[in-house]
């Protein structure tokens, strides 16, 4: 049996056109159009949500847990991202925010923002080490760290060998605060698909401690409507260094780390991660990577426009202490217990000597192809298409433009052949013709 | 198989293209990691190089089963002195590359360090010609 890869973004065949929006969107080339359909490459998807976020026609979607899971725990504890808090004006205290959680049938709340002061601490004892490699890249991504597996393999011993804040947060409640207490749900409420692939496939650990990963989209009207009612709970603890981490800049400012690279937006952390391993940064320590436009609260699971909920954020900070109340009950270790491996999805063949064949073959279709990138083909680029040839998922006819060569070949020689009648059968006058 | 790229004298903005689609080729060779990067840095510095020392050139990459041997040749002005410029710390970039954080005297260091072998081919006048091979299977420098 082949493992199957478990993927959060997943496609409302109804919704879909067919159109090329997202193929010409995706960074690592991992969605085909068939059938009239859009179709996702699993092995070569990041769960980067670029596909939810360009769709416009809302027919891609992240599956998260709904919230009627609730009930299958008896004490309910809400793990909500900083991300969170910049979905309301600030009008609206955190405090307001996660009594609201409360109200909406949570027995706790622990912030996310809470257990990233953890992850902050650490990090920055990391980068004290020395032999450590330079950069360090952070991990707290889960699309970036695909991405690595994926494109970048080198790169993977530069990653910061630690859980992220959500699995922080989830095992600080259930090992810490509620230690051997049965029945105790963990949720975290979530800006991003890719954060629900990591929990049902961990990267650098083996199991996850969460329960459920639920998308702020989804429990957004219901905390809208709870937050009125709510009788306002002092349940804010964190402080600035960990609610920054819901935008980019505020983990590599917790961190403090003046030789730092904060890049958001997958196009952009490409470049840098290019960049990267042609040995160009000699001078940068530490590396912040955010898949999403502003970083988490840019998230397709969020409903707020990214730059208004950055702002927003930044002003919860402002209004916060730098370092809260303390974070409470740390683990004893917070590192990866599992080392990463690459993703090898993107080889032509396992066996070099046939892939170098292929890739020969790549190379010639593919200067046979016209080079426009159209995508009427349902691949990305005429490269993708070539390659998808090669790999014999594909055919040249597949391209409207060689399609049409070889329609206009056949109508030329269907012509030539029906000038050349059977001597004997060739009735017509030939001088009226001309 | 031999890849071909023109390195543009004129872009600055197109450096690192070579370097780049060099490494999604091995990519799509399933090459360990180590040879990838050391092949990229290799590419890059000589891209580089060829741009702020000899207004571009023709960079090639011919990858066999074992290695991958790069040739990068231009019509620039050539190298006076190897045994000086080999030397770590040793430049002679304009001013106006300095400013952008280049000619810190480590672009042929730095290709010898990657490549398991490099040779240079330069008189005054008629141009440069570095080929480096990258064996492949060896891992990281």
């Amino acid at each position: 049996m082949t493992p199957t890869v478990f993927h959060s973004v997943r496609l409302e065949e109804e919704k879909c056109v067919g159109c090329t929006t997202c193929i010409k969107h995706c960074p690592t080339e991992a969605i085909r159009v068939r059938k009239g359909r859009a179709s996702i490459i699993e092995e070569r998807c990041i769960d980067c949500g670029e596909c939810i976020r360009t769709c416009p026609h809302g027919a891609k979607k992240a599956v998260s847990d709904p919230l009627a899971m609730l009930s299958a725990f008896s004490y309910k504890v809400a793990l909500p991202a900083p991300s969170l808090y910049s979905q309301f004006p600030e009008s609206t205290s955190v405090d307001r925010v996660l009594s609201g959680l409360v109200e909406l049938g949570f027995d706790e709340v622990y912030e996310v923002a809470e257990a990233a002061e953890l992850v902050t601490e650490a990090t920055k004892r990391l980068l004290e080490e020395p032999g450590r490699p330079r950069p360090l890249i952070s991990s707290a991504c889960p699309a970036v760290v695909k991405l690595l597996q994926l494109r970048f393999p080198s790169l993977l011993g530069q990653l910061v060998p630690l859980l992220p804040p959500m699995e922080v947060a989830a095992r600080v409640v259930k090992e810490r605060l509620h230690p051997g207490k049965a029945g105790v749900g963990v949720f975290f409420i979530t800006p991003c698909a890719g954060k629900v692939t990591a929990t049902r496939s961990p990267l650098g650990y083996e199991r996850s401690f969460l329960d459920g990963v639920i998308g702020i989209k989804d429990l957004y009207l219901p905390l809208r409507g709870a937050l009125s009612q709510a009788p306002s709970r002092r349940l804010a603890r964190a402080g600035a260094r960990g609610i920054g981490w819901g935008r980019v800049e505020g983990e590599s400012g917790a961190v403090g780390e003046r030789r730092s690279i904060s890049v958001d937006g997958i196009g952009n952390v490409i470049g840098v991660l290019e960049a990267l391993e042609n040995g160009e940064l000699k001078d940068v320590d530490f590396i912040e990577a955010l898949a999403c436009p502003g970083g988490c609260v840019g998230g397709p699971l969020t409903v707020e426009n990214p730059y208004i909920a950055k702002t927003r954020l930044r002003h919860r900070e402002d209004a916060a202490p730098p370092a809260g109340e303390g974070p409470r009950a740390p683990l004893d270790s917070l590192a990866w217990t599992e080392g990463l491996r690459s993703r090898l999805a993107l080889a032509l063949d396992p066996d070099m000597l046939k892939a170098l064949v292929m890739m020969e073959e790549m190379e010639l279709i593919a200067e046979g192809l016209p080079g426009l990138d159209c995508g009427s083909c349902g691949a990305p680029t005429c490269r993708a298409l070539a390659e998808d040839i090669v790999r014999g998922k594909a055919s040249s006819s597949d391209c409207v433009f060689k399609l049409r060569e070889s329609v206009r070949k056949l109508a030329r020689e269907l012509i030539a052949l029906e000038e050349l009648q059977p001597p004997g059968l060739d009735r017509e006058d030939k001088a009226a013709k001309s | 198989m031999k890849l071909r790229f023109e390195v543009s004298g004129e872009d600055f903005s197109l450096a690192g293209r070579a370097s780049t689609e060099l490494k999604r080729a091995l990519g799509r060779l399933g090459i360990d990691p180590g040879a990838v990067r050391r092949a990229a840095v290799a590419m890059y510095e000589a891209e580089i190089n060829m741009v702020i020392h000899a207004g571009g050139g023709v960079a090639e990459a011919e990858i066999l089963p074992d290695r991958v041997v790069l040739v990068l040749a231009d019509r620039g002005p050539g190298i006076p002195n190897l045994e000086l410029a080999m030397r770590e710390g040793w430049s002679t970039a304009a001013d106006r590359f300095r400013e952008l954080g280049f000619g810190a005297g480590m672009g042929l260091p730095n290709m010898k360090r990657n490549a398991d072998e490099l040779r240079v081919e330069s008189s005054p006048g008629s141009g440069t010609t570095v080929t480096m091979t990258i064996l492949l299977g060896k891992g990281a420098p």
